[in-house]
């Protein structure tokens, strides 16, 4: 194997999964003004609070400017140009799973996740944003038993208004940042979940993005709230479908883990890089935060990040409640021209608070791989401790691996450690595995599992394997 | 089996093997001696595929096939194993996956169909129970963190587990003690069978004490000066490689 090689086969990689679905939709024209608003939060018969605060992030956003300190480089999206909402067409409610749209169960059994089989086997709950209206929510019944909400957040507004008043914007502030501000006004939908005091609940809660109409943004919203010693254990995956136009996706996710609780977010992120020449591909600009607001509440953010043509990304965790703990663990894969700025927050405001930071960035093909993390602790935060590992492996050499770590140390009791490595997956390694029957594609993928094998532990087992599956897939054609 | 013949290769110019010839049969071991730089490493590294060296000249036969045309995988596949003179480390892959994925590599190219889990632990159960290997050793990630004794051995347990038919031992009793020599030889020496064959490459005659080999060549510059029975290996032990330098020197 040369590094010739590597390079030309790089842009011989074909998005395994780029295929459309054909279902009609019902949307509103191009562009943002207070009208779209409006138009979105009447299209949902939304109560007044809920228009109110997107006129507020609406409001908020004129003002502001599209960051530009991330290690990205892209076309100024035009904002003008993308259509804030698309549902698919209305269907009388779905008594059982037959009732859903064939077109959309062929799309899902493409993907390899079968519904039912998810269902019957895995025992997940699975609430489905196909574009941005949830189609069907399963398993509600038996989650209701135990008192726990999980449904589309469009119907926790109507459901549990006091609850989504009471923490909508509470983690993400309307105007923490540009993207934020733009998801406040004009999210369409997400998960909502709830679980109540003393309840741990009994199955992976599951949901799976897509993303379907051309030119839709996708601005997607998720809040989960964990009682007191309640816990919880999210999955996110997704797939998209093959586009010619970058699709902006700007979602929101908010956690919140009160007294004794725990919240366990895994994502596995494999949207549209791009084609060959870097052309089309997501942009995915997302905003993930939890805070431990009670005393010995822990958040984990576990991600496997292999798709977008950019992605922006820093799932963080506040750690407001004492003993309280946070944790990041990542594996971010770009290949061909794909560009991620990903990393983590970890602010340490209750005494004796922990944080871990296990990131594991891999470039090949001419991609660009940055980590970027702060470690944060005040002033009145006493005995904080944090771990932070960043690792990035580099296949071929026209790609880019970069490291921005921040610390900000405000007392003087905390302990910060720090460690990072960069390495390239060796030609002896690979070799090695040759000599012993082992293709180089597939070597490859033993080695990088290997590599990450600390994060992709950190999943649950069903969505591990199919992450496994995920990085060999996004690596295939990265070396000759 | 093997044929070698007239095969010249060069690294970065530089000219290493020229003229080289050999043939080895089923069966047979053939020990490779020679001093440093003679171009011992170089001949194990052009029979198993390594990109960096380049052929310039003559020609390698595996069973009828032209090996030099086959990409290392493939040569496995066909039956050639090198235990490695530096065994690399992958972290975070485990012996027992990368075994796994390496036997089923070699069976589908054989066009077998892969073991089963439960076929494969039995099948490595078996081959540690001979070789007296550690159970330990195959839980831990491929080579990191192990001792050299523990890489060579490992060399070797893998060496059971793919059963070439073709072995060529790289240095092998390099970095060893003299109890991790006896047991890695003694290993060898259960593989041993009328069918497979060995190329044994080493500078010292210590190892052949073990593994008693059936013809002894002497590399130097490139090319084999000189072969022989095992008695030529004592022979070298005891007059040094000067013996052969001197022989080599026309007297002027």
């Amino acid at each position: 194997m040369t590094n010739d090689t590597i390079i030309n086969e790089v842009t011989q990689r074909k998005y395994k999964y780029g295929f459309v679905t054909d279902i009609e939709a019902d949307q509103a024209p191009k562009g943002l003004n207070e009208d779209i608003i409006r138009f979105i939060s009447a299209k949902k018969n939304e109560p007044e609070f809920m228009l109110e605060f997107r006129l507020k992030a609406y409001r908020q956003w004129l003002k502001m400017t599209e960051p530009t300190w991330a290690h990205v480089k892209y076309k100024p999206v035009d904002y003008q140009d993308i259509i804030y909402y698309s549902a698919p067409k209305q269907k009388p409610k779905l008594k059982s799973m037959d009732e859903v749209d064939p077109e959309i169960r062929r799309t899902f059994e493409k993907l390899g996740i079968p519904l039912e089989e998810q269902k019957i086997l895995a025992g997940v709950a699975v609430d489905i944003v196909m574009d941005s209206v949830s189609i069907k929510t399963t398993y509600k019944e038996k989650l209701k038993e135990k008192g726990i909400i999980f449904c589309p957040i469009s119907e926790a507004i109507h459901t549990h208004p006091e609850l989504v008043k009471k923490y909508l914007g509470s983690v993400v502030p309307i105007a923490d940042n540009y993207f934020t501000a733009l998801n406040s006004a004009v999210f369409s939908d997400g998960s909502f979940v709830y679980i109540p005091k003393g309840v741990r609940c009994p199955m992976e809660l599951s949901t799976y993005f897509r993303i379907n109409e051309a030119n839709t943004g996708q601005f997607e919203r998720t809040l989960i709230i964990a009682e007191d010693s309640s816990y919880v254990s999210y999955l996110e995956g997704c797939t998209a479908p093959m586009r010619d136009e970058n699709q902006l996706h700007a979602a929101v996710v908010e956690l919140i883990a009160l007294d004794n609780a725990e919240i366990k977010y895994s994502t596995v992120q494999n949207w549209y890089p791009g084609d060959e020449n870097g052309e089309g591909g997501i942009f995915n600009f997302v905003t993930k935060r939890g805070i431990c607001k009670g005393v010995n509440s822990k958040i984990s953010w576990t991600q496997v990040e292999t798709g977008s043509a950019i992605t922006w990304k820093y799932p963080s965790v506040i750690l407001k409640g004492d003993n309280s703990i946070g944790e990041f663990y990542s594996v971010a894969v770009t290949n061909g021209y794909q560009q991620a700025d990903t990393g983590t927050k970890m602010l340490h405001l209750g005494n004796n608070t922990k944080s871990t930071i296990i990131s594991k960035g891999i470039s090949a093909g001419k991609s660009n791989n940055s980590y970027r993390g702060l470690v944060k602790v005040a002033k009145n935060a006493a005995n904080a401790r944090n771990f932070s590992q960043c690792d990035s492996l580099l296949i071929g050499d026209r790609c880019g691996a970069h490291t921005f770590p921040y610390i900000e140390a405000g007392n003087s009791t905390a302990m910060i450690e720090h460690e990072a490595t960069t390495s390239k997956i060796g030609e002896d390694q690979i070799f090695y595995c040759n000599q012993r029957g082992i293709d180089t594609e597939k070597a490859v993928s033993l080695i990088v599992n290997g590599y990450c094998k600390e994060v992709l532990n950190k999943l649950p087992m069903e969505f591990a394997v199919e992450a496994r599956k995920l990085l060999s897939i996004s690596l295939e054609g990265s070396v000759g | 089996m093997l044929k070698i013949h007239n095969l010249s290769v060069e690294i970065e110019g530089k000219q290493i093997l020229e003229g080289f010839n050999l043939e080895v049969k089923p069966g047979e071991v053939h020990a490779i001696m020679g001093p440093n730089g003679s171009g011992k490493s170089t001949l194990a590294s052009v029979l198993a595929g390594r990109e960096e060296y380049e052929v310039t000249g003559g020609e390698v036969t595996f069973n009828g096939k032209d090996l030099l045309d086959l990409a290392p995988e493939e040569r496995a596949g066909e039956g050639v194993f090198l235990a490695f003179q530096y065994p690399v480390e992958i972290p975070g892959v485990s012996m027992v996956n990368f075994l796994r994925t390496s036997v089923n590599a070699v069976r589908e190219y054989r066009g077998l169909e892969p073991l089963s889990g439960g076929a494969f632990l039995k099948l490595m159960k078996k081959k540690k129970e001979i070789l007296d290997i550690d159970s330990k050793l195959t839980k831990r990630a491929v080579n990191e963190g192990f001792s050299g004794g523990e890489k060579k051995k490992n060399e070797i347990f893998q060496m059971a587990m793919l059963e070439p038919s073709l072995s060529i031992m790289d240095e092998t009793d390099s970095g060893l003690d003299i109890d991790a020599l006896r047991i890695v030889s003694e290993a060898v020496n259960k593989l041993r069978n009328e069918n497979n064959s060995f190329i044994v490459i080493t500078h010292y005659q210590r190892l052949l004490d073990y593994i008693v080999p059936d013809f002894v060549h002497v590399l130097y510059n490139g090319k084999i000066v000189k072969s022989g029975t095992k008695e030529l290996a004592l022979e070298l032990e005891e007059k040094g490689y000067d013996w052969i330098r001197n022989e080599l020197t026309p007297v002027s």
